[in-house]
């Protein structure tokens, strides 16, 4: 008696997943499959819309007649994409991690105005034309490197927010040691902060980086010219070009689906923590 | 350290305070343009709406998915990926996938509803409804998070209250008496974020519908896209400025009250 209804329970809690992971697959996987399908297809099967299995598989075909669309712009705007990405995330963890070490160790006057620009900076929503103005009369508009500068003023704060909740779990005796011995500031922070800091520099690497690869409002404003054109650009640009091949189309939207997949396969548990480690202390 | 900290400081500055500042050197004629013009208010209004229907779904939707996945399900970390993904794919793709899956005629969700003959509305195109389309769908996209948010809270929450409810009163007495209030700043920042997100989002509109038909689904960041295409860049300003006030006297007080209110488990 005891045994059956200790099995029903089971049951009934397996049935729960089950329904679950029924409508959730419904919900979130379909319009993925979604892609995938209708990047397979030919331009006659894709236009159709329906849910089927393409009679023609070609994905290889869409995926290579996109990337070499208009003399390789696809290829040229996940480069630039790539560049903007990695040289802004590279000076945001510089920057980021030498403010909130000053800030965090030292509790004056100049550390609490620091700080509320910086909450300032995650609430207000920035202002497009006096920054395209600031950036013309620095004569870095419509260049990569203005757009990487604003990249890094945008999302500074909330790696600072993340990287000053970390440092406050790093001791104070330990700095002080190494001040006693006469180690330079420079370097008690290269040679002792920094390796401290790993696990909160994985998480502002992998969320910043996935941020900014796929911002599309920053590239529209401050990157504008065909030569400058980045990842989430080419869908939008396409989408006029490809009105009838929906199939490209569809291509394009899954080479810019799959490297966020990847980063998120290798680094689910940084990004989840990180994103919520930020969000609650915020 | 002393002198890279400043200069990466005085950089930070440069770039926000032209946000800050921009707004004395505008002029009020910007303003009285703006307040005038019924499609910019229609803007305004539309804005307003959007925010607080994609930030409360999100919150009562991420509540109830994060209490159902952390109590009762097994496959606890399946769930957080399938759930979470979407918030990590390209806002601009996802607008694309879901106009051609809310296609009228060919669309998957009107052909399965058709097939279990409920009415197929036009989502995108009747101007009644395009906003609140847009607006599920940044639902979708972005119940990944406040879900890990509200689940990272509940998690916090200490065994023993809910060794209490195990004695006494069953699900319904945890959920609405353990988890709510005890999961309250946890919900406080999902609100908080999902609002500033909803009043700052443009290129899922901009994706999805361009604030059409018409300018039925329009907000402030399309139109002061709009303005700027138009070469108006005062009006583009006053209406970044707009949403710069609307921000900080919602939020604002939110943040206060909401601080106020935060509770230590």
């Amino acid at each position: 008696m005891k045994v059956w209804k200790e099995k029903k329970k089971f049951l009934s809690s397996i049935t729960l997943d089950v329904v679950a992971l029924i409508v959730s697959v419904i919900i979130f996987i379909v319009p993925f499959v979604f892609i995938l399908l209708m990047a397979s297809k030919t331009r006659q099967e894709a236009a159709l819309f329906e849910f089927t299995w393409p009679s023609e598989f070609q994905l290889f075909e869409n995926i290579l007649k996109v990337l070499g669309y208009h003399n390789n712009r696809m290829l040229l705007a996940l480069l630039n994409s790539t560049i903007i990405t990695i040289s802004s995330v590279t000076l945001i963890v510089l920057f980021s991690s030498l403010v909130s070490f000053v800030m965090q160790r030292r509790a004056d006057r100049m550390a609490s105005v620091v700080s509320s620009i910086m909450l300032a900076g995650l609430i207000i929503p920035p202002a497009i034309v006096p920054t395209i103005f600031l950036l013309k009369s620095l004569h870095i508009y419509k260049s990569l490197f203005g757009m990487i500068m604003v990249d890094v003023a945008y999302t500074m704060p909330f790696a600072i927010l993340i990287f000053r909740a970390f440092m406050g779990t790093i001791p104070r005796e330990l700095d002080e040691a190494a001040i006693i011995d006469g180690i330079p500031p420079l370097r008690i922070f290269s040679s002792i902060i920094l390796p401290l800091l790993r696990p909160a520099i994985v998480t502002i690497v992998v969320t910043s980086s996935v941020t900014i690869f796929n911002d599309f409002v920053g590239p529209l404003y401050f990157l504008p010219g065909s030569k400058n054109v980045t990842a989430p650009l080419t869908l939008f640009s396409f989408t006029s070009q490809f009105s009838s091949q929906w199939n490209l189309l569809f291509a394009d939207v899954l080479i810019i689906t799959i490297i966020p997949l990847i980063i998120f396969i290798f680094f689910q548990k940084q990004l989840i923590s990180g994103m919520t480690s930020g969000a609650i202390k915020g | 350290m002393f002198f890279l900290v400043p200069t990466a400081l005085a950089f930070y500055f440069s770039m926000t305070r032209w946000t800050l500042f921009d707004a004395t050197f505008i002029g009020f004629d910007n303003f009285i343009a703006f307040v005038s013009d019924p499609m910019l208010m229609g803007g305004l209004r539309n804005t307003i709406i959007y925010a607080v229907l994609t930030s409360g779904l999100k919150t009562v939707t991420a509540i109830l998915l994060a209490t159902l996945i952390t109590m009762r399900l097994r496959l606890k970390g399946l769930f957080r990926g399938i759930i979470f993904f979407p918030v990590l794919v390209s806002t601009i793709a996802i607008g694309i996938t879901f106009s051609s899956l809310m296609q009228p005629t060919e669309g998957l969700i009107n052909v399965t509803l058709g097939f279990l003959g409920l009415p197929q509305p036009d989502w995108l195109g009747n101007p009644r409804l395009s906003l609140y389309s847009v607006a599920f769908v940044d639902v979708w996209k972005g119940v990944g998070i406040a879900t890990v948010i509200i689940m990272a809270g509940i998690v916090a929450i200490p065994q023993t209250y809910f060794d209490v409810t195990k004695l006494e009163g069953g699900a319904w007495v945890r959920f609405r008496h353990v988890i709510l209030p005890l999961v309250r700043n946890a919900t406080y920042t999902v609100i908080l974020l999902s609002f500033i997100g909803g009043l700052r989002s443009f290129d899922l509109i901009w994706a999805m519908t361009r604030g059409g038909p018409g300018f039925a689904s329009d907000v402030l960041t399309s139109l002061i896209y709009k303005q700027y295409q138009a070469g108006f860049y005062g009006l583009s300003t006053a209406g970044n400025v707009v949403l710069f006030i609307l921000v900080t006297a919602i939020v604002y007080p939110l943040m206060r009250y909401f601080n106020r209110r935060e509770i230590e488990i």
